[in-house]
């Protein structure tokens, strides 16, 4: 069986699974609860269902880890632009803003 | 000198308090503002402003957070002022980054890659530089939320508040956001595994 074809099979039972099993959700279903998830925002039993869905779906955990790593990335990207102080003391803005403060 | 000592003495009016001030904090807000603003012109305007009214109204620090985290407040006000004057450029659609489904509701997603951990991406000069750049592309009303909420650390509630937007409404495109960003981040986090 090529792979495009087990892809389409695992699909279809996917599908009906979803469809078919109580407190079982789509991957549709499962991308509204995403944030409120990782903000723990879920009721138990949300969280519950969120949870089974994740342990069945491959497609879905790939994308969280996916997805958690962006978050993860985009919280601590620009951290390294803070640096504390200088070497160049930013004498135009100490100008300006010693002007601003003796004109008042 | 540390902040509190600093903050007595630009309550006291001294030349060289301002001076430190401008000295000490000037740095990160000028990288806050460039971030919001993506206008390094307008974001050294806008911390000259922010530096102004917070020497102005020193008296108001009621020492409760801390002077960078009160800076950090008056800096943001001002720039999301601007960032609301400044003309809306005309927004590309998010909706091709989206991840997509198939019609009985599974999701359309490539599978068994080894992931690059984020300790791996932030680690090398060119990774950090593609990231910055992909937040870049985002549409301006998904980026500056994204901004707000993952990198300045604002709270849901006052992302709504300085955008006039509701709490579901920031939600949405927070996720919206990350999901975008994680399409265009596919081929940096697949990168990992060899
Ligand atoms: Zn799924």
């Amino acid at each position: 069986m090529n792979a495009l074809r087990r892809t389409a099979l695992r699909n279809w039972l996917h599908g009906v699974m979803f469809k078919s099993v109580p407190l079982m959700i789509n991957c549709r279903e499962f991308e509204g609860f995403i944030l409120e998830y990782l903000e723990g925002d879920l009721t138990r039993r949300q969280s519950f269902v969120f949870e089974t869905h994740l342990k069945v779906c491959r497609e879905c955990r790939d994308y969280l880890t996916a997805y958690q790593t962006t978050t993860d990335v985009v919280k601590r990207v620009f951290q390294d632009e803070e640096a504390p102080v200088p070497e160049t003391v930013p004498e135009d803005l100490i100008k300006a803003v010693l002007e601003a403060k003796n004109a008042r | 000198m540390d902040d509190d000592g600093l903050v007595a003495a630009l309550l006291s009016g001294s030349d060289t308090a301002a001076r430190e001030l401008v000295t000490r904090h000037s740095p990160w807000m000028l990288a806050v503002s460039k971030r919001i603003l993506r206008d390094p012109v307008l974001a050294e305007d806008c911390v000259q402003e922010a530096l102004i009214a917070a020497i102005t109204k020193i008296a108001t620090f009621e020492g409760r957070s801390s002077l960078k985290s009160w800076l950090h407040r008056i800096l943001m006000n001002q720039s999301l002022m601007k960032l609301r004057v400044r003309k809306r450029r005309s927004e590309d659609s998010i909706d091709d980054l989206l991840p997509e489904f198939y019609e009985n509701g599974c999701r359309i997603e490539e599978v068994g890659s080894q992931y690059r951990t984020p300790e791996e991406i932030l680690g090398s000069r060119e990774t950090v530089d593609l990231v910055k750049q992909h937040i870049e592309q985002l549409p301006e009303s998904y980026r500056i939320v994204l901004q707000l909420r993952d990198i300045e650390e604002m709270t849901t509630a006052e992302v709504a508040d300085a955008l006039e937007l509701t709490e579901t409404n920031v939600k949405v495109r927070l996720h919206r956001a990350r999901s975008a960003l994680k399409s265009l981040l596919e081929p940096v986090m697949r990168g990992g595994g060899s």
